[in-house]
């Protein structure tokens, strides 16, 4: 259907496609704030700079990847025991970016696979997997702008009060990133049965690997890999190609 | 700041890398019924994980967490925004320190 259109119908398409996205990733933008939010108190109380506190923000782009990498930083940890934690609490981002790559247009250069792919974070991906039918480049990027900009100036504006701002507050707002977390999963777990269960298996694994003691050599982000691929595993052999359960979930999550 | 900049730069590398190489590598479409499952199964998966238990280690003091957990899959059964049920459940630890 593109192939057909004038290059100004082309430059149409696109424009839609990049605000359709941006509107999609807005509420997600919003989200990230008060999460930003306590990254920047976090890191800024714990003794690094304004500007690098920002700048890992912007160049990482990541939850629980930078939380954790900076909590290293922090206390004065090896170069690479702290790129081996966030490495692997990323390598859950291969397997979005893997299901991202079924999901985009193929006619998508590499280039701009270089471009968007920066900004696939567990929320994004959530939205564009949601997302029915394929998923144009203009799409990505319109997605991911908002998230990007909430996601710094979260940031920003968390290095740049933490003085100011009373422990009983920062304490409270440690809890932002995990209710962001809860309220992408329990919308489609309401709806979707096989979704319930993974989720709620997922979390047992979690809870078997870290408080029986013959696996407390697994370290935390192993302990997401483990839970992630297993439960995902029995989700596929249980609940094979439930595509329609699925989708019919977008709505509630992108309000 | 050497340090944790370069700390930083690593991080931002071991980040970038797992999101760009499956895009840049597979370009064939996946055929198997159970691998486009597993695949999307995956992020529910993961957040699953990176939650529980992990969020009531997440304010300080399990009273308060758990009460913030509470309101935060209240609102989130609601179908309330993402900012809705961040602010709520922070609203909700606070306010539960305050009292205890």
């Amino acid at each position: 259907m593109v192939l057909s259109m004038t290059s100004e119908e082309l430059q149409m398409f696109n424009q839609k496609q990049f605000t359709y996205g941006f509107r999609k990733g807005l509420p997600i933008a919003f989200g990230y704030i008060p999460v930003s939010f306590t990254f920047g108190l976090m890191a800024t109380r714990g003794g690094l700079p304004v500007w690098l506190t920002i700048f890992i923000s912007l160049s990482n782009l990541t939850s629980a990847g930078q939380f954790a990498g900076t909590e290293l930083i922090l206390t004065g940890a090896g170069l690479f025991e702290i790129t081996l934690t966030t490495f692997i609490i990323n390598i859950r981002y291969m397997l979005m970016s893997f299901s991202l790559s079924q999901k985009i247009e193929s006619k998508i250069n590499i280039k701009q696979r270089l471009i968007f792919g920066f900004g696939i974070t567990d929320e994004t991906f959530t939205m564009a997997s949601l997302k029915q039918g394929k998923l144009s480049y203009a799409f990505m990027l319109g997605l991911i702008t908002g998230p990007i900009a909430g996601w710094t100036l979260g940031t920003a504006m968390g290095a740049l009060v933490s003085e100011a701002l009373p422990l009983s507050i920062s304490n409270a707002m440690g809890i932002a990133l995990y209710a962001m977390f809860i309220a992408i999963i329990v919308p489609p777990s309401k709806k979707s049965k096989p979704i319930l269960f993974i989720v709620l298996l997922s979390v047992l694994i979690t809870i078997l690997l870290k408080y029986i003691p013959v696996f407390s050599f697994i370290s935390g982000g192993f302990r997401i890999i483990i839970a992630t691929i297993l439960s995902a595993c029995a989700g596929a052999i249980f609940f094979p190609d439930k595509e329609e359960t699925i989708n019919n979930s977008e709505e509630a999550t992108a309000c | 700041m050497l340090k944790p900049f370069i700390a930083v730069l690593l991080m931002a590398l071991v980040t970038y890398l797992p999101r760009v190489l499956p895009l840049v590598l597979f370009r064939k479409e996946i055929k198997s019924t159970f691998i486009k499952s597993f695949l999307k199964y995956v992020p529910y998966a993961v957040l699953g994980a990176l939650t529980f238990p992990d969020i009531f280690d997440s304010t300080g003091d399990y009273i308060t967490a758990i009460v913030g957990t509470i309101v935060a899959l209240f609102l989130a059964f609601r179908e309330k925004s993402l900012v809705i049920v961040a602010v709520g459940a922070i609203i909700a630890v606070y306010v539960t320190g305050l009292i205890i």
